[in-house]
């Protein structure tokens, strides 16, 4: 059985007598152990996924369609307390932002035990080792020193590993990342990337990456998932789609990465913005910057289509060439 | 952190200064002296004269300024030039009474204003929201006086649960004290509110929830103490007014207090009573301000490490 | 195709988007609603008032609430609700003269320190942070004791004790507006400091003294209740609320409403100008906050 199954996912919000739906239709599954990572630009809907999947898009105002099966279970059809019971233990999450994302009136090692007495219910002596235990397994230099610190004198990899810590202590089965490492310089983004992979391999823990750098998806991710305003349009295993991209947004995306080698001159770039979601086009949301844009394409959304392998593309082109072949 | 704590005590010192100065200033410009109410009719100028110089009040007021800082420093504050007692004796006996009547309002301030400030917050923009500020605010829309009144007339009069006036026993501290302490309650609540909503819309909120913290656990153990500061900041303050603000509710009580004794005095020109009340009462605000600095550099760690 | 999202609108004015923002904040057209119906009372007031607030009754003193007096007598027989009415008028006058003089002297001396730093900031802030530190009950009364009981008195005093904060505020706004570009084009046009103070960044730094003047207004008339109660405000026949609130007390047993009426009222306007302050801090994104302590 599939370790997250999600299905027509979309989340709307209304302010002003104005509805808009800023992700709509996504569907992927993720299986135990596995490394998904969800790219996409700015505005893409990337963490509007992964709050749905958290159950978090209430909080701000939000409401979500569709159905995410996690362990047998729709998350969407829980209780608000069996919802909590599910966050921080089952599921983990990790915010975007490792500066701000820590408490700064607490201490840093109490904010791991928090975590550990409410799900695992331990008293506080046993928390505190077993926060100590996973301090040391993320590598964090002088764990019990580092405990008594505050938030505010701690690096932000540092802080990162922290809120990490926060997030697998209660032996979670799923990780979100939201931009895990976009905060921090190269050489931590590379170390805290290692650590997933370990963390992965190891403790089998399925990981949903969300980023906007195709680089760490390469290193890291067994499939991906490209997102464009919105709409899921295409997800497959990573080498395929990096070797055979079949939608345009993905071969453009790839195209835009510069590689040692190449000619020298402009840098190829994708015309045109994301369109914002009170202004979604008619039809395939990226026919506006589409180089094979068709009549069908303004007119039209094109479905996602099953490919073998469980691959998966929303594009009329690519069901045309398939179709002729 | 205790150099910190050294340097602000020390600045306490030029700022009494200042305010002696200033207090004593501003008494003398009150038209009509002490003098006045102690002759009796048909007294002459030379009685007059005399009483003014028997009391030192004929020299220069340099001079007796000079005089006065004089006898403060080796601890005498002078004479009630009406009551004729030292004025020393006179604070020290009105004191617990103000100080009593002050802990006990603020108190009921806080605690108060905190927990109306944290409904309000949690229930935002909701008829709870609406009703608990309002509560709030009552005590800020009408002089403490009126609510003293209002408070006799429901507590005492028609209930009987509470004496009309006097001091010594609790029962007489209670609705003093919740007259003034509704005061310091709205605007406590409106500063904890505002507080509350700035922290709740902090990144570090959407951590706590994908922890798996439930709202209650978020919103009381987190979002609070993050939302504390600059409550404390004003509660140091509020020491000092409410000291002051009390001279009304001691009036309508009939209690004793800094507050009337201060009033009495202006009323009869009695100046070493006035002066040293007013000093008292400023003080008090500022090293009310003082505390608070040092609570609050304490208990945020970031401004902790500052001071370190 | 249109990658242009439809952002373009009609340059809104200032103005209208307050209002616009303000209708749907309940509390605040409460409030709103609550200052305007103050207005109108103390401009109409003698055309409302069903009796002279000055006609004495002799034989109708302390008289209960009925169909021919609303709210009952006073001691001297005369009609309460016609007092109030009136007493509008001078709760009006009174909270928003000596707010008025509390942020002038405030905005001058705060734009003053804030702008030319140096000594004269220190010196300043110095005479502000004093002022603030003594109980405006207190500076007040002293005041007042010094310039002699009586309506204009009280106005002055309450001006003179409150100002600290507005300068305190407009300082804050002036030190952060000071190293804007639009200063500097303005020096280089040749303004004199005058000038750049007081046409350009004085106006520009007006929104949180607006909300603290709202609220001021509250706060100056319970003030002048209070020292009215301690014998320094309003002299008879002078219905302010103050006034008629200090002499009752005397009757508290007897007649009670004669004490509870002007509090009612005074309850509900100060509460009117609070909840258009808050609304306003609402509106305008303002951090009420003044800077450091």
């Amino acid at each position: 059985m599939s370790l997250l199954k999600v299905s027509d996912l979309a989340v709307e919000f209304t302010a002003n007598k104005r509805t808009v739906r800023p992700i709509s239709d996504i569907s992927f599954t993720m299986e135990p152990g596995e490394v998904l990572g969800m790219v996409g630009e700015t505005g893409s809907g990337k963490s509007l996924t992964a709050h749905a999947i958290m159950g978090l898009t209430p909080l701000v105002g939000g409401k979500v369609f569709g159905k995410v099966e996690f362990d047998g279970k729709d998350l969407l059809k829980l209780s608000k307390f069996e919802m909590q019971k599910v966050r921080g233990a089952a599921i983990a999450f990790i915010p975007q932002n490792p500066m701000t994302s820590l408490d700064p009136v607490f201490r840093v090692g109490d904010q791991i035990v928090e975590g550990l007495r409410k799900h695992l219910r331990l008293n506080k002596w046993k928390a505190k080792t077993l926060a100590l235990e996973i301090m040391e397994q993320l590598r964090i230099p002088n764990p019990k020193l580092v405990f008594e610190q505050y938030p505010h004198q701690l690096s932000g990899g540092l802080k990162q590993r922290i809120v990490i810590a926060i997030g697998i202590g209660a032996n979670p089965k799923l990780l979100i990342a939201d931009e895990p490492t976009t905060a921090l310089d190269v050489t931590v983004q590379a170390q805290i990337m290692r650590l997933f992979k370990e963390l992965t391999a190891v403790k089998g823990i399925g990981l949903l990456l969300i980023t906007h750098d195709l680089g760490v998806i390469a290193q890291v991710c067994d499939k991906i998932a490209v997102l464009y305003a919105g709409n899921l349009v295409e997800y497959g295993e990573i080498r395929s789609v990096f070797k055979e991209p079949k939608h345009p947004y993905t071969q453009a995306l790839l195209n835009c990465i510069p590689y040692i080698g190449m000619e020298k001159g402009s840098l190829t770039a994708i015309e045109g913005n994301v369109p914002t979601a009170d202004n979604f086009p008619e039809g395939c949301r990226f026919n506006a910057r589409c180089p094979y844009v068709m009549q069908e394409c303004i007119t039209d959304s094109p479905e996602l289509i099953d490919l073998e392998g469980g691959a998966r593309v929303a594009c009329f082109k690519y069901q045309k060439e398939k179709a002729t072949i | 952190m205790w150099i910190y704590v050294l340097r602000r005590s020390l600045l306490l010192i030029p700022i009494f200064l200042v305010i002696s100065v200033v207090v004593f200033a501003l008494i003398h410009l009150v038209p009509g002296d002490p003098i006045d109410s102690l002759l009796g009719p048909g007294s002459s100028r030379g009685d007059r004269a005399e009483l003014l110089a028997l009391h030192g009040l004929d020299k220069s007021l340099p001079v007796q300024y000079y005089h006065w800082m004089m006898g403060f420093l080796s601890g005498d504050m002078g004479q009630s030039i009406i009551e004729k007692q030292p004025v020393a004796d006179m604070i020290f006996y009105n004191l617990p009474f103000t100080l009593n009547l002050g802990l006990l309002s603020l108190a009921i301030s806080f605690f108060l204003g905190i927990v109306l400030g944290i409904i309000s917050a949690a229930a935002k923009n909701t008829i709870i929201d609406y009703v608990a500020m309002i509560i709030a605010l009552l005590g800020v829309t009408v002089p403490a006086f009126w609510l003293a009144l209002i408070l006799i007339l429901i507590f005492s009069v028609n209930l009987g649960w509470f004496p009309v006036s006097g001091s010594g026993s609790f029962e007489n501290l209670v609705l003093p004290s919740v007259a003034v302490g509704l005061g310091g309650a709205g605007l406590i609540a409106r500063i904890t509110r505002v507080s509350m909503l700035e922290m709740l819309s902090k990144d570090f909120v959407l951590l706590l929830y994908a922890k798996g913290l439930s709202r209650y656990e978020i919103i009381l153990k987190h979002v609070f103490r993050n939302a504390l500061m600059p409550v404390i900041t004003i509660l140091g303050l509020r020491l000092g007014w409410i000291l002051g603000g009390a001279v009304t509710i001691e009036i309508v009580f009939s209690r004793p207090g800094i507050g009337s004794m201060l009033l009495t005095a202006l009323f009869r020109r009695d100046y070493p009573v006035v002066q040293a009340s007013l000093i008292f009462l400023t003080m008090a605000v500022i090293i009310g301000a003082f505390i608070t600095d040092i609570i609050y550099a304490y208990a945020d760690p970031r401004v902790r490490d500052v001071y370190k | 195709m249109s990658n242009i999202s439809a952002k373009t609108r009609a340059h809104k004015s200032p103005w209208m988007i307050i209002v616009k923002r303000l209708s749907g904040n309940t509390m605040g057209i409460i409030g709103v609603f609550i200052i305007a119906s103050l207005v109108l009372i103390a401009i109409f007031a003698p055309l409302l008032e069903p009796y002279s607030f000055k006609a004495q009754d002799i034989s109708n003193m302390n008289a209960a609430p009925s169909a021919s007096h609303l709210l009952g007598t006073d001691e001297f027989g005369r009609d309460m609700l016609s007092r109030i009415l009136r007493g509008a008028r001078i709760s009006f006058v009174v909270g928003v003269a000596s707010v008025g003089i509390s942020v002038v002297i405030g905005s001058i001396i705060g734009a003053i320190a804030g702008y030319f730093g140096g000594i004269i900031d220190v010196i300043l802030t110095s005479i502000a942070d004093l002022t603030w530190s003594m109980p405006s009950i207190l500076v007040a009364l002293l005041l007042v004791a010094i310039i002699g009981p009586g309506l204009e008195s009280v106005v002055l005093a309450i001006g003179l004790s409150y100002w600290s904060q507005y300068a305190r505020l407009i300082r804050g706004q002036i030190l952060s507006l000071k190293g804007a570009v639009f200063v500097e084009a303005t020096r280089a046009l040749g303004a004199s400091n005058f000038v750049i103070l007081f046409k350009h960044l004085v106006p520009n730094s007006l929104s949180p003294v607006i909300v603290a003047a709202t609220i001021g207004v509250g706060n100056a008339i319970v003030l002048e209740a209070t020292l009215g109660f301690l014998g320094m405000g309003a002299q008879p026949p002078t219905p302010s609320w103050g006034a008629m609130m200090s002499s009752g007390t005397a009757y508290l047993f007897i007649s009670p409403w004669v004490i509870i009426f002007p509090g009612l009222a005074m309850m509900i306007t100060v509460l009117g100008f609070n909840l258009f302050g808050d609304a306003l801090v609402d509106i305008m994104d303002v951090k009420n906050r003044e800077s450091n302590l």
